[in-house]
Formats: structure tokens, sequence, C-alpha cells
């Protein structure tokens, strides 16, 4: 009984202590050295792993830091500026800081303002739908509507609207990655600096076509009539191939381009509705054309 | 113009009429005659344990698709409904009804939809739940109700080994072949069906007449069944032309069991089956090889479920290895 | 035995309901829409401006480079605008529209050439025709001729194939021409055979075309350069790699040309233009469209010429019949469906076919059953199931190790597939990534 005891103790400790030895030597022989700045840096990125930085991962990313000498063009979309400078800190280098940025969807055309022409069939993929042609509808620049910003997003930050089967940015979450934008073969998704309390003022189509064409197809398209340019007070509205666009340098988001727009094709947010005079033609002009379509 | 808009997508923009759906009721049309012949063979049994695979199966996958996984229901695809006939085909007659009931839980849960549904399981779903029946309850899934004459009095019908079963036993009491076999069907009986075994595995030349029709309406090829059954012929006749008092011979081996059901319907399985003919030849070999090991030097006297089932293992690794020569490559010499 | 290619292949219902339709003259139409971008490879340039009054045959925009190709109006009149309409990829390209002068004679002129047998220009003189001329591949791939026929001194080339195969169900536009420019072809053949001091040709057809057969074995029983290759019915054979192991049982390398064995393949509809640019001076400004369908009461061959929408064509064959769900343009098999019907026809365009709506809807993709019948029917020996599955998991570096750039496209898998699975669209998607990793790796 005592012999079998000690038998079994013998064994347990001999082959335990050879596979110490074994380990030991194995770690010694094939240590590899790593800078313990890396997994410093490491921590404190955010370990998302969304490539937003052009780094396949956080990891690689912590490497590339500690490796450049300027990491000034170097930036962590998610965790921001005050990411970048914790590391800049730990590195002893220099970080730019750069302006928050958000995510925001520049086309306004849902089912019920932009008719579909054509009915799509196959895999339900922007990517792959797109080339293929331009799109259930007539607006060639619009949104395919398939999702696949949606589904490149890694922090739940988009949706797809049922009603306008649109894709929707929630601000709060969107980290700035970039993934929906280079997802979107449309381009239709852009980054724009974060103002303060989500305030944004944009173009939100991206048609190019003559105004009767583009018309036609969408009811919020811009048409490129100039007049958003025209009263401007900052020049920051540009008109190039019948579209506006507003620069978000320059804009003060003063709003004045939203009220002359014919076609309500610039897009205002989160302002607060202090004046209830400009509001209530909007939504009646937007009722109106809804009671056309169904009448048509 | 018509009301709808027109449809944009990508060529190719005609289809050929073959769906999944006809493969699985055409395999169903294959394996009706052999399913005749049990009823005419084991009576109402053979009917109640059929009738309830498929409503255990189908009635399954019905629930766990719609309550436990919350996906769309796919009963109407024909592929419960034939991993249900399938399941009963590899069962007694006279097995109780809560045992089937087990086997088609088995078959479509764990079997089937535990990974991922339809075209995704790894092993055979039907073959699953009758090995799990095998090793579960040995007693009940070994005692088969012996041929009768008279197939009204289903409930009096003795119950006995089939003839492989015979064949390992006697054996195994150092008799010699010719003396067992007057104790097993002949041949012809065996071809036709009047002999003991599962439900479906009675009669080779029902099951014959339902894989040439597959291999006619092109559900299967021939390189499975064919290169099946021819190892298991080559493999059995080397070992009986050494040795014949101690070895079955090859038209026993092939006619009796589920060497045929298996061969044709079970290994053939288009999910659990490789991609290309050489896979399928090497695959096809590799069932053969093992369903003689076990039959011949193993503890059961049958193997062919086992065999598809070790080698359903090996048929992504089949798969990886064996592809299909690309267009191009590995040209000898330019032949100008 | 007849001669077909070893691996794969399909055989979809002919349907070809225009077999024994003569082609016929389509009417001048009144307007018709350019675009500059007819052929694979760089878009030409535009050298007309608006209210430009242009005559039939004149260069509207020339080659952009090398790959790529003149483009001439196809009729007398005023450019109206250059506008960006559809066409057939989908998406709206530059156009040169062109107002028909309907005073002017040259557009209604019937122009019946008589055969002219003897060639007399210099080898170099036909190439730099055929690149003037705006000749590209008529089969439908567009890829500008002049490229295909530029061979570097030095390679080993023994044969010339001509392509009458018209694999694709439904279209019969190749085998109308063949039936009733069967010389002018055999002299179009000899312009090449000429061109590129090549002894021998072999004009491979399939055996559903049994007159045209006939036909070129009749008139080419003395000739001892020119043979006739009856093939067996089954698609893609129109392929040049298929066509080229069909015929001479060589085997095109992974990532090569039927250069790299000895061989040019050209298309019928192709050889007759050149034909027409080397010996009457004509551009390539029409060409033959099968306009069919089932419901179509009068579906027949045109001739056809470039920009012309295809709403003419449909009315001209009866107007869209009732139910019709979608109209593509080209064959079944390879064909692009069409957006609108003020697509225009282009050099590319060998068909338009009307589907109906039980015809047109494709079934609902199911889970694969890994039956392997796309496996077994790809001529090229790739696995589209697995293709597939890689190219949606978005691992396009593996799915470029297993050759998914070999893929022709000819759709024969998604035909196939019983689970109605869209294969060929996620391979088609997959190997758009990986060329693109492909190019910035190199």
């Amino acid at each position: 009984m005592s012999e079998s005891v000690l038998y079994s103790v013998f064994l347990l400790v001999s082959l335990g202590s050879i596979a110490a030895i074994v380990l030991y030597v194995v770690s010694k022989k094939f240590y590899v050295y790593e800078d313990p700045l890396i997994a410093e840096v490491e921590d404190l990125l955010p370990a998302a792993n969304c490539a937003g930085c052009g780094s396949p991962g956080c990891k690689s990313f912590a490497e590339k830091l500690v490796a450049t000498e300027d990491i000034s063009n170097l930036f962590c979309p998610v965790g921001g500026n005050d990411v970048m400078k914790l590391v800049a800190e730990v590195l002893g280098k220099e970080v730019a800081e750069k302006d928050p940025t958000l995510a925001v969807v520049r086309c306004q055309g849902g089912c019920d303002v932009r008719p579909k022409t054509t009915e799509y069939q196959g895999p339900r993929s922007c990517a792959i739908s797109a080339m293929i042609y331009s799109g259930e509808t007539d607006c060639q620049y619009g949104c395919l509507g398939d999702g696949d910003c949606v589904t490149v997003c890694k922090f739940d930050a988009m949706y797809m609207d049922e009603a306008t089967g649109l894709p929707v940015v929630i601000s709060d979450k969107c980290t700035s990655c970039g993934a929906c934008v280079e997802a979107c073969p449309r381009d239709i998704i852009e980054m724009r600096p974060k103002n303060k309390r989500d305030l944004k003022v944009f173009v939100g189509c991206l048609n190019e076509d003559k105004a009767g064409i583009a018309k036609k197809a969408c009811d919020v398209a811009c048409i490129g009539c100039s007049k958003c340019q025209d009263i401007c007070p900052k020049d920051a509205v540009t008109m190039i191939n019948n579209l506006a666009y507003i620069d978000p340098a320059i804009c003060t988001l003063c709003r004045k381009c939203v009220e002359v727009c014919p076609t309500h094709s610039i897009i205002e947010t989160n302002f607060p509705p202090k004046k209830v005079k400009k509001e209530t033609p909007k939504v009646e002009a937007k009722v109106e054309s809804e009671n056309i379509k169904t009448d048509a | 113009m018509s009301t709808q808009p027109i449809i944009v997508s990508a060529s190719p923009h005609v289809h050929s009429d073959r769906t999944s759906k006809k493969l699985m009721y055409d395999v169903i049309i294959a394996l009706s005659p052999a399913f005749l012949v049990s009823i005419y063979v084991f009576g109402l049994g053979a009917l109640i344990v059929t009738s309830v695979a498929i409503a255990s199966c189908v009635l399954f996958e019905y629930l766990i698709q719609k309550y436990l996984l919350k996906t769309a229901v796919t009963i109407t695809d024909g592929s419960a409904l034939l991993t249900g006939i399938l399941l009963a085909f590899n069962l007694p007659s006279n097995l109780p009804i809560w045992m089937v009931i087990v086997g088609g839980l088995v078959a479509i849960g764990v079997a089937k939809l535990s990974f991922g549904g339809l075209g995704f399981n790894i092993f055979n779903p039907a073959l699953v739940g009758r090995v799990f029946l095998l090793v579960s309850f040995p007693v009940q899934m070994t005692m088969w109700p012996t041929a009768i004459e008279n197939n009204t009095n289903v409930v009096d019908a003795v119950t006995g080994a089939t003839s492989l079963g015979v064949i390992k036993e006697g054996l195994q009491y150092g008799d010699t072949m010719t003396e067992i076999s007057s104790r097993i069907p002949s041949a012809i009986d065996m071809l036709f069906g009047f002999t003991g075994g599962s439900l479906g595995e009675m009669s080779a030349l029902a099951l014959l007449l339902g894989g040439l029709y597959l291999i006619f309406r092109k559900v299967i090829s021939w390189h499975i069944p064919v290169m099946v059954l021819m190892t298991m012929a080559v493999m059995t006749g080397v070992f009986w032309a050494l040795d014949p008092e101690h070895y079955a011979n090859p038209i026993i081996h092939i006619l009796s069991g589920g060497a045929i059901l298996g061969a044709f319907y079970m290994a053939t399985d288009l999910v659990t089956s490789p991609m290309t003919k050489k896979g399928m030849i090497i695959f096809a070999i590799g069932i053969g090889i093992i369903t003689v090991v076990i039959r011949l030097f193993g503890a059961y006297p049958e193997g062919v479920s086992f065999a598809i089932l070790i080698m359903n293992a090996f048929v992504p690794l089949i798969n990886k290895y064996f592809k299909p020569r690309r267009f191009g490559s590995k040209i000898k010499a330019k032949i100008v | 035995m007849l001669k077909t290619f070893p691996k794969g292949g399909i055989h979809p219902p002919e349907n070809k309901l225009t077999s024994a339709k003569s082609i016929k003259k389509m009417p001048v139409p009144k307007m018709v829409y350019v675009p500059i971008s007819q052929h694979i490879g760089i878009p030409s340039e535009i050298i007309v401006n608006v209210k430009d009054k242009v005559e039939i045959g004149q260069v509207i925009a020339k080659s952009g480079g090398f790959v790529s190709s003149n483009v001439h109006s196809p009729v007398a009149g005023v450019v109206t605008k250059l506008d960006k309409i559809i066409d057939t990829s989908g998406y709206k390209k530059q156009c040169i529209v062109i107002r028909t002068d309907a005073k002017n004679e040259s557009n209604f002129e019937e122009i019946d050439y008589p055969l002219k047998k003897d060639i007399t220009m210099e080898p170099k003189d036909i190439l730099q025709r055929i690149n003037d001329y705006g000749i590209v591949g008529l089969g439908g791939a567009t890829f500008p001729s002049h490229v295909k026929l530029s061979v570097k001194e030095g390679t080993v080339l023994d044969h010339l194939i001509i392509n009458g195969v018209e694999c694709e169900p439904y279209l019969t536009a190749d085998h109308r021409l063949m039936l009733e420019k069967a010389e002018e072809i055999l002299v179009g053949i000899k312009i090449l055979m000429h061109a590129l001091h090549i002894d021998k040709a072999i004009i491979g057809i399939e055996n559903n075309k049994k007159d045209a057969i006939d036909i070129f074995k009749k008139l080419t029983v003395n000739d001892s350069g020119i043979k006739v290759a009856a093939l067996q019915v089954k698609y893609p054979q129109g392929g040049e790699k298929q066509l080229v192991r069909a015929i001479l049982n060589r085997e095109v390398p992974k990532n090569g040309l039927p250069l790299d064995v000895g061989v040019i393949v050209h298309n019928v509809g192709t050889i007759f233009a050149i034909y027409q640019a080397i010996q009457h001076n004509k551009p390539l400004i029409e060409r033959v469209v099968t306009v069919t369908g089932k419901k179509l009461e009068n579906a027949s061959n045109y001739w056809v010429k470039i920009g012309t929408p295809i709403s003419d064509l449909v009315n001209e064959v009866g107007g869209l019949p009732e139910g019709t769900r979608k109209i593509v343009n080209g064959g079944p098999m390879m064909g692009k469906a069409i957006k609108n019907l003020d697509v225009p026809v282009t050099k590319g365009t060998s068909g338009i076919l009307v589907i109906s709506e039980d015809e047109a809807s494709r079934g609902e993709p199911k889970n694969c059953i890994r039956c392997g019948e796309c496996v077994e029917v790809c001529p090229m020996g790739l696995e589209p199931h697995l293709l597939m599955n890689l190219s949606e998991k978005g691992m396009y570096e593996k799915a470029g190790s297993e050759d998914i750039m070999t893929c022709i496209e000819c759709g024969s898998c998604s035909y196939v597939c019983p689970s109605h699975r869209p294969l060929l669209d996620y391979i088609r998607f997959g190997k758009t990534i990986v060329k693109k990793l492909n190019t910035v790796k190199n």
C-alpha cells in the first residue's frame, strides 16, 4: 500500500520536474525580446482593433508608434486626442492634435422620396450590387440601401432605418474609425468635425446630375441651383458638377443655406427648435410632397 | 409596360430546374420500392416505425428551428423527411416507438441542427441517430423480426439475428462456413428480401433498383456505390479465397446487412460526401475497407454505418487534398 | 465523337428561336447615342463638338491609347449633345448624341457590297486599318482586335481559330451571319492569315448549326488551309480557352493567352467586320443583333447601327410583351441585365433578350448542400462553392491562391446550383478585390 503511494508520488514529482525543465529550456531558447514600451502603449490604446488608424490592430499600431520617430501623422481615431496625449507622454514624442470627427450620411433619398424604378436581385451587399449597376433608383450617386456600412461598423454605431431604407449614425457611439467610409461604394459617408452639442449642417446629397434629372430621380436631390452659395456669408459653399458642398472648416453653422434650399437637401441636426416659424413650413412641405406622391 | 419594375441582376439569367428539394424527393422516390418490400415482409411494424421516424424528424426540426434557434423553418425542403426515412430504414421494425423518437431527436437535433442545419453537418444525420441507438440499446437494436410469410401477425414475429450475425456467432464458436451456410438464407432470398435485418436493408434488388434510378436521374454519381461495393467484394474475396471455411464469400457480404443501402443511399449523401470524383473514390474505398475490417475482425457483425461515419469525418480533408485539376495548370509540354 | 473540351460545361436549353430568320436591316434611328467606351480598355477621346456635322463613318472619338479603339459615327447627322446616359455597365457614361439627317441619302443607302476576293493590302497596312476602323471583338468581350493581332516578333503562331460556336442560348447572330456571309467570312479569314503569316485556320462551329457547317465545308473543299471543326454542343465552348482545347487539344496555361500555345482566336462577327474594313473601307458602325425572347412575336436578327437605343429594337419586334420582367443585353448566360430601354446598342451587343416573369426571378438562395455540382461543371477546374464562401467571408488572399482570377465568369456554377446560390455574384466580387490587392502588391 505505502509502496504504491510512494511510487505515484515519485512518478508525479519526476514528471512535473521534467516538464518544468523542458519549459524552462524552451522559454530561454526561444525568448524573443520585445520592447516593454509596446505593451505599455498597447494598454493605452482602446483595444477595439478597428483598423481605423491604418494598422490592422491595436498591437501593430503600438509597434508602429514605438518604432516611428515622428508620430505626428499617426492617430487613433477611436481613442482621440486624450489617448494620443497619453501615448505621447509614455513615448516622449510629439503628437498632433486633431479635431474629433463624426461620420455623417450624405444622402436622404429614402424610399418615400426616391422611387425605385428597377428591382435588384442578388446578394444584398452594396459592394456587389454597385458592381452590377447604378442601383434600384434613377440616382446613381445615392445610397444603395444594402447596409454594408452597418455591417462593417464594429461599434454598433449605425443601423438601417426601416422606414427610409437609409443608414443612420448614432453620434454618441461613433468613434470615427472610418470603416463605413471605406465600405461605402458610393462614398456617401463623410467624416465631418464633431461640433459642440453635435450640431451639423451639411449637404445631404451627392447627385451630380442636372437639375431636371436629379429632381426626377429624387425629391430631395441637390439640383445645383447655387442659392446656398449665394446666401452663404462666409463662402463656405462650393459648387462642383451641379453639386453643393459645405466646407466644415469655414462653415459657422448659421443655417442660412438650410432655409433657402428649395429641395431641402441641406441637413441641419440637433439645433434647438427656437424659431417655431421656420420649422413649420418645412414640415408642411414634406407632407405636401408625400401627398402628391400618394395621389400619383 | 408591365406594372412591376424590371429586374436587374447579374448573369446568368437562366437557371437549371434542379432544386435541392427535387433532389431530396428523388431520393425518396428511389427508396419507395425498398419500403414496399419491407412492408410486405414485416407488415405493420415497418409502417409504424417509418412513420414515427419521419414524424419525429420533421417535428423536431420544426420545434428546434422555431423555438430554440429561432431561425427560418425549413421542414419543407424534404431533407428532414429523408433523414426520417433513412433512419427508419436502419432500425429493426419492432423497435419500441420511444426509441425511434429518441433516434429522430439525435439525428436532427444533434447531428444536423447543432452543426448549423442542412449543408453544414459533418456526419450523416440518419446514421448518427442509428449508431446512437445501437450503442445505447444494443439488445433491442440487434433483435430483428425474421421474415414472415403471413404479414399480419407482426406481434408474434420471431426475433433473431441477421445472416451476418449468425456468421459471426458461428465463427466465434468455431463452426466452419459450410456448417453455418445452412443456417442463413440463400443469396436469392437475400436478393429479394426474405431475410432478417433492419427495416430497409431487406431487399438488395429493390435497393439496387432505386439506386439505378438515382444514377439515371444524376442525383448521385456511380463512383461511391460502385467503389464501395467493389472494395468490399475484392477484400472479402481475397479472404474467402484464402480460407473459405472461415470467411464468408463476397456475395453474402454484399447482399447482406446494410452494404447496398449504405453504398447507394447513406454514403452518397450529398452533404457528407466529397465534392470531386477523385475524392469520392478515395472516400468509397475507405468505407469499403473499414466495413470489411469491422465485419471480419471487429466486435460488431455489421460495420457499414461506422465505416461511413468514420469516412464522413475525413471528407473535409479529402476535399482539401483532392481538388479538381485547374485548367491550364501543370501542362507537361507545349504541344506546338 | 464530336470534339469538345473535356472538363465541365453545361447544356442549357438552346432556345435558338431565330435561327431561321434572315438578318433584316433595322430602319435608321432618328437619334443615335454612341458611348465612347464600347471596348475593354481606355475610353476613346471625343473629337467632335456640339452642332458639328458628321458624315457616316467619320471618326468621332479617337483611340485613347494602345488598348483602346476609334469610334465612328454610325449615321450622317448633327451632334446635338455630349451627354451622360446609362449604358450596359448600368452607369451613366459619356455618349455622343447624333441626330440623323433625314435628308442625307447616305444614311438610307442599301449597301450590299459585291464580294471582293482579291487581297491587295500589305500585312502592316491591314493591322493599321483594323486599328483605325475601330474593330473590336464582337463576340461580346469587345477587346480591341488590333491588340490581339499585335504579335510580338518571334512568337510561334501556327493556327487561326475562328469562333463560330455561339454557345449562348437564344443568340443566333453569328449563326445567321455565317449562313448569309460565308464567302465574305472566308475572305476575311484569308486576310487575317495573310496579315499574320499563318497558313492554317480552323472554323469551330457547334453541331446545332449543321447548315453553317455544311456551307463552310462545301466552300473550303478545295482549300487546304482552312478547315471546319464540328463541335459537340456544350456551353461555354465559345470561351477562347475551351475552344482551343476542344479544337486543337492544346491547353492554354493558367493566366496565359491562346498566343502562348500558338493560336489566335477571333469571332466570325469580327472576321466579317475586318473583311468590310479591308475590302470595302467600312468602319465598324453596325453589327448583327438578335432580338429575341419567348414571348416576342417577331423575334429576329437585325443589322443595327451602333448607338441605336434598345427601345427602337424592341418597338421593331412589336413592343415589350405583357409581363416582361428583364431585358438582357447579350445572351442569358453572360449578358447584362439593363436598367431601362434607353441603353444604346454598342459594339458588344450580340443580342437583346426579353425575359418574362416566370424566367426572370431568381430562386431564393438556400444553404449549400455540398452536392459538388458546381465543381463538376466548372470548365476551369475551380471550386465555385469554396470561392463564394471565401469572398463572402472576406478571405481574399485565400481566394486568390484558390485561383479565383482564372474564373471566366461563364456562370455554369450559378446555372446548375440546386440551392440557387449566387455563386458567380460573389466570385465576380471576389475577383475585383483580389485584382485590386494584386495591383497593390505589385
